[in-house]
């Protein structure tokens, strides 16, 4: 351990797992949302009345959306329990329980996390339980648990993210402290390369390539941006690690730039997300007060500042070229590639530009090796990839699962179906940019080519579940609608073609087809493909296409029967 | 002095974060203050008005006093957003990006929160509200007006 980061470790040890009652509870967007502020204002009002001795802290995401508010009680020595769907009465309930007996409640404990795994440290620690817990599962035999891999998410929900010493006492910044100063920056792109991770915005390119090309390109002055304009509806796994695990990313942001011999970043993070500006703006403050961001890091001699960019309500912008614009001087508008930004990006200097997940993948691959890493998921495809599993199905919630895994494994094996006695008829991914994969597919594997054979993409993690009364017309409506008003114009065949898909999907939907626009379509779509500079538009058509591949029965329904199978088109009004 | 000499790069990101700052004083861009920060900056008048007419999040008229936004990203749009637009428009009498009479809401679409697994989700202000049925929207608006 650097000498450094000792007494962030002890202090963060001490309030991971403190000598008296710990109560936490989850607070990122979506347990704020689901009413998690008026579970902690419960807890500790009863926690002042009844004079219990406890912590009560907030804590980020675990990922189970559909359980939320979650709480979480661990008695000094013991493991954790969580307790579901909290409710103000159940909180204080909970209170009087401990208060009374000093004992947990079994009643609504979902399971006992008994063993804790600091990825970075490789170490399992484990914890023992109460007896009259001895039914509860553990955490990692729930089937929403059991089959996923979190490296990504290796802190959400475990983590204080408004403390950086709790995140050092699992590990943190001790990759950091180990490549400044063991390693050269030849080095870490090896490591990064034999890892053979790739981009985790969606793109897929080697990541340690990218690096390698602007190490290469000559110049003293380079930059480096994370991605965090998570923009596709139906995804979220960008805020979630910047709402619950912010010093993840800020670390794999100082190693990527001390790679290519950054010296200045920026984090791009989108308006909509204020709780996660608000967090990586004080996990930038903490990295900064500690030594760890701004000149001679670690006492290295190593110089990097990074700050951050709030977007301003932009899709395009999750685009490279459009956020390097965006950061230059304002409006957001891409620019033709090549040059790639790695060879001439922001202010024309070499920029690397990685997503959120990709930059807080970094570390545990600089701990334990680009060896271990590829050992995960499938050749070509390692590593794991996180998932937002929403729309019509049981378990919703933020996964992250191995690469190569099957759709089925995903979807019924944690997702538990639809959950609604429907079938799932189709799962969408990739946003906007994505497709529509019928369930006749799921038992292919997900890997980045896959899933772009099959006519959709990987996407950066967005999978909204669509089940028989999802109508594919409807929502290939819903995509285009989407990309019209969010192109930004550039492109006569983007600002033009998205809103003629549009205008024919309208008029399917309300009954005014006719089978040519099938094929004007298709032919639109291959237009506007053909005619666009940047991935918006060259993927805009997508939704169309995939639909229109895989669900014509119901297009034909719509233009030739005038009737909607699912019932929700207006098609004979 | 020629023009290209008077203005100079911003800084990173300069821009959009001082139209943040006016967005925030106001609630809106008045088109003063958009010119004082073109002044100020020392970049073209015409540049920042580029970027403040390219963001959702930016107007150029004055907005209620609570931002009323109805997320319709994927998953709140398959689990009923539309249904919730079409109550909330019929309750306050409004349209998307308009605001009601008395300046308190103004109601906006907006793309997606990322909350889906609470799907389908209303955001007032910075204040996330998730699984809504309509008989949740009345008490929403009551806390606000």
């Amino acid at each position: 351990m650097p000498a450094d980061l000792e007494p962030l470790h002890a202090a963060g040890r001490a309030s991971l797992y403190p000598d008296r009652i710990k109560i936490t509870v989850g607070m990122a967007t979506c347990g704020l949302a689901a009413g998690a502020d008026a579970v902690y204002e419960a807890l500790s009002q009863r926690i002042k009345q009844r004079e219990l001795d406890a912590v009560l802290v907030g804590t980020g995401c675990i990922g189970f959306c559909q359980q939320e508010p979650l709480v979480d009680v661990r008695l000094p020595g013991q493991g954790r329990v969580i307790y579901t769907q909290m409710t103000r009465p159940r909180a204080r309930a909970l209170v009087d329980h401990l208060a009374q007996t000093g004992t947990l409640p079994v009643d609504r404990a979902w399971a006992v996390i008994d063993q804790e795994e600091s990825l970075v440290e490789d170490r399992v620690e484990r914890f023992s339980r109460l007896p009259e817990l001895s039914g509860v599962p553990a955490y990692s035999q729930q089937p929403f648990f059991a089959s996923q891999r979190k490296i990504v998410l290796r802190n959400c929900g475990f983590v204080d993210p408004a403390s950086c010493e709790e995140y050092v006492a699992r590990g943190g910044y001790r990759a950091l402290a180990g490549v400044l100063s063991e390693m050269t920056p030849q080095q870490v792109i090896d490591e990064v390369t034999r890892s053979g991770l790739r981009g985790r915005g969606g793109g897929g390119f080697s990541a340690g390539r990218k690096w390698q090309v602007a190490r290469d390109v000559p110049g003293e002055t380079k930059y480096v941006i994370c991605n965090g304009d998570e923009g596709d509806p139906g995804a979220y796994m960008d805020r979630t690690v910047l709402e619950s695990d912010p010093h993840s990313v800020i670390e794999g942001v100082i190693i990527g730039a001390y790679a290519i011999g950054a010296h200045q970043g920026y984090a791009y993070v989108r308006d909509e997300y204020p709780l996660a500006v608000e967090r990586l703006t004080n996990a930038l403050a903490q990295a900064e007060a500690h030594g760890l961001l701004g000149e001679n890091i670690l006492g290295s001699g190593f110089n990097f500042r990074l700050d951050l960019v709030r977007g301003a309500g932009a899709f395009v912008c999750g685009e490279e070229t459009a956020m390097i614009s965006s950061i230059e001087g304002g409006s957001g508008e891409p620019r033709p590639k090549p040059p790639y930004p790695a060879v001439a990006g922001l202010w024309g200097r070499p920029t690397v530009i990685n997503n959120v997940k990709t930059f807080s993948t970094v570390p545990v691959i600089m701990a334990r090796g680009g060896d271990w890493y590829a050992a995960v998921g499938a050749p070509g495809n390692t590593g794991t990839v996180v998932f937002s599993l929403v729309g019509q199905i049981a378990n919703t919630g933020l996964v992250e699962v191995p690469l190569g895994m099957t759709l089925n494994d995903l979807l019924e094996g944690i997702g538990g179906g639809s959950g609604n006695g429907r079938a799932i008829k189709a799962v969408q991914t990739g946003g906007p940019s994505g497709g529509c994969l019928p369930a006749r597919l799921f038992d292919m594997r997900i890997t980045y080519e896959e899933m772009t054979s099959a006519g959709s993409i990987m996407g950066s993690g967005g999978m909204v579940v669509l089940d028989e009364s999802a109508c594919m017309v409807d929502v290939a409506r819903y995509f285009l609608d989407f990309t019209t008003v969010e192109s930004c114009g550039k492109c006569t065949a983007c600002r033009e073609g998205t809103g003629h898909l549009r205008a024919i999907l309208t008029r399917i939907t309300q009954g005014q087809g006719t089978p040519d626009d099938l094929a004007l379509m298709e032919e639109v779509g291959q237009a506007v493909k053909a005619g666009s500079l940047c991935g918006l538009g060259q993927t805009a058509p997508n939704p169309a296409l995939s639909t229109l591949r895989y669900f014509r029965d119901e297009y034909e329904a719509h233009v030739i029967e005038h009737r909607c199978p699912a019932g929700k088109c207006p098609v004979g009004a | 002095m020629l023009p290209s000499q008077q203005y100079r790069q911003p800084d990173a990101g300069g821009v959009l974060a001082a139209l943040h700052q006016v967005n925030m004083r106001y609630g809106y861009l008045p088109q003063d203050e958009v010119r004082q920060v073109a002044i100020e900056l020392g970049v073209p008048l015409s540049q920042v008005f580029s970027a403040a007419t390219f963001y959702a999040s930016f107007s150029f008229t004055p907005v209620g006093r609570h931002k009323l936004q109805v997320c319709e990203g994927t998953a709140c749009y398959v689990k009923g957003a539309p249904a919730l637009m079409g109550h909330l428009q019929a309750e306050l009498g409004v349209a998307p990006d308009q605001t009601t009479e008395d300046m308190t809401f103004t109601l906006k679409r907006v793309r997606c929160v990322g909350s889906c697994g609470l799907a389908p989700v209303v955001r007032v202000d910075n204040e996330t509200f998730g699984r809504l049925t309509h008989s949740d929207l009345g008490i929403i608006l009551d806390k606000y007006r």
